[in-house]
């Protein structure tokens, strides 16, 4: 089975200093990185501030243009696309932010910030579009009559709702959700997941789930990859990454999350950069399971 | 048995907005021990930092505390004058906040910082609150504080103004430390790090610990006691064990269960909407 979304030495670096002091230096946010997405798959790419996870899901969509590297979809290279042709492109690809409070124009109300990417398409009628409001906003688990309100008067977890509702519209088969959770509170996080966890049974969607909650990512991905420093040092089956860590960034990275059950032992690694080599190669250190040791 | 170095009692807080007061802190009431760690956990809105700003009377309008006691060392700190409340504050318990970038003075450098509670409460001239300041760095694992004494705060990453906010915290050898989310901005890896230093600096500083988070990671790490407050009030409180093993309010149930680890793709907290 082809892959439904293929990333291939995607690379992205930006220039730094270079003004009147100083000399240029780059900053190599992402740095070499691939990985394959299965059709249906909840892919995960965790890591910490810095580690570039969110700038390679950015570049995915060329959000931002990466510098060098492949990101097929459906076997067509998106960083080829024409313009007109990414446009049509992204109906099938969205995204969703972390933060449900900047990434909603607060002087649109809901009905038209849902509508809004049916309206740039030029999809269906007036009376289609209302209508595919509406659904949408049920869909995502909002009450129809509040279509009118503007963002603010939604809770944090109702905003993402719309932001999901919005991403929804034009039926995409592919999300990158970026840390969408982060920003809300533990109950609130947790109908939000159970929702993308619904949605995507029911409508075929294939997401890639951007973030830094290592419980979280245990929980609904069943393929992760964890970046460090712009690059990707360790990928595999959820399971078998999370039980089995062998790059020592990863061991170190796992074992800081606090451990909810007070009797468990607690084993700490301590990261030490002298224990690796940052050029390492991802190798296949068991069946699935890739490793840069 | 000795007093309890701090009691919360019946402790309620309004905000006095339109149309209605909000009570932000309703009837709240507990203790911490000499040496214990107690967490208060909840969500955005449950009163737990409200509940902080209370005891140290840094609430401003339009919050009030409207009732109850909160005794530290025998006194009742509601009733003291400002001047001795601000005396408590620093040498009687010290304070770690979330954003330490916020809670720093920006242009005032991190030695300064440090040594300042010291020169303030006339524990120190100018010259020994550097070199205690030093000291205190090299405590809270600053690593080369010599060189470190003079920076400012943006010269520093996430966790190590983290741990000059644990120095200034710790400057006066106060008895008990109330720290407000001392981790929630900070990276995993960074967050264990700064757990790791709050419980040796527990140990040696002979600290009881009074933690506000939304984490129950943290407060499965850290305390030895939970109050879980829900809507201003808390609704079960207990050893953190217990607690964790077996809660009984149907909140601190919901709670618990909307955090992931169960099996993986199961529904997350329970069927409550």
């Amino acid at each position: 089975m082809t892959p439904l979304v293929e990333v291939e030495h995607l690379t992205k670096h930006f220039e730094r200093g270079g003004g009147l002091f100083g000399a240029k230096s780059v900053v190599r946010a992402v740095d070499g990185v691939s990985f394959t997405i299965g059709e249906g798959e909840t892919f995960g790419l965790v890591g910490e501030s810095g580690s570039g996870k969110s700038t390679t899901g950015r570049c995915m969509l060329r959000l931002i243009e990466p510098t060098s590297g492949a990101v097929r979809f459906r076997g067509e290279d998106v960083l080829a696309f024409s313009p007109a042709r990414l446009r049509a492109a992204r109906r099938d690809m969205q995204m969703i932010f972390q933060d449900p409070y900047s990434s909603l124009n607060p002087r649109m109300r809901a009905r038209e910030i849902v509508r809004e990417p049916l309206d740039i398409h030029g999809l269906g009628t007036k009376v289609d579009r209302r209508a595919r409001v509406a659904e949408l906003f049920a869909r995502v688990g909002l009450d129809p009559a509040h279509l009118d309100r503007y963002p603010h008067e939604f809770s944090g977890g109702q905003r993402q709702r719309i932001g999901l509702a919005r991403a929804l519209a034009l039926n995409p088969s592919f999300i990158i959700a970026d840390e969408p959770v982060s920003a809300l509170d533990v109950s609130i996080q947790a109908q939000v997941i159970n929702l993308l966890m619904d949605l995507q049974r029911e409508l075929k969607l294939t997401y890639l789930f951007i973030a830094h909650d290592l419980r979280l990512v245990r929980h609904i991905c069943s393929r992760v990859a964890v970046m460090y420093l712009g690059r990707i040092v360790e990928t595999g089956d959820t399971e078998r990454v999370f039980q089995s860590p062998r790059h020592p960034y990863t061991q170190a990275l796992l074992s800081a999350v606090p451990v909810l059950d007070p009797d468990a032992p607690r084993t700490r690694i301590e990261l030490d950069p002298a224990t690796f080599d940052r050029e390492a190669a991802l190798r296949e250190v068991d069946a699935g399971h890739f490793a840069a040791v | 048995m000795t007093d309890p170095l701090l009691v919360v009692e019946r402790l309620t807080t309004v905000f006095e907005v339109e149309p209605e007061p909000v009570v932000a802190v309703d009837d709240v009431s507990f203790e911490i021990r000499h040496g214990e760690t107690l967490g208060l956990v909840g969500e955005s809105g449950s009163g737990k930092s409200v509940t902080a700003f209370s005891i140290l009377q840094l609430l401003q309008p339009p919050g009030r505390v409207t009732g109850g006691r909160v005794i530290f060392q025998g006194r009742d700190l509601l009733q003291l004058p400002e001047a001795e409340v601000r005396k408590v504050r620093g040498a009687g318990i010290g304070l770690v906040f979330q954003e330490p970038m916020a809670a720093l003075n920006p242009v005032m450098r991190v030695g300064d910082q440090i040594g300042e509670s010291l020169r303030v409460h006339g524990l120190a001239n100018r010259r020994e609150a550097r070199a205690r300041a030093i000291d205190l760095m090299r405590a809270v694992r600053i690593v080369d504080p010599e060189k470190r004494v003079d920076d400012y705060p943006h010269q520093l990453s996430g966790g190590m103004r983290q741990r000059v906010m644990l120095a200034v915290a710790l400057a006066c050898r106060p008895p008990l430390v109330i720290a407000d989310e001392p981790t929630t901005a900070l990276d995993v890896t960074v967050q264990a790090q700064v757990l790791d230093l709050l419980r040796d600096m527990k140990r040696e500083f002979e600290l009881s610990l009074l933690i506000i988070t939304h984490d129950f990671g943290v407060i499965a790490e850290m305390a030895d006691r939970v109050a879980v407050m829900h809507r201003g009030r808390i609704v079960e409180e207990g050893p953190v064990r217990q607690m964790l093993r077996s809660p009984r309010h149907a909140y601190t149930r919901r709670l618990l269960a909307s955090i992931p680890g169960g099996a993986p793709g199961t529904r997350l907290g329970g069927d409550a909407a």
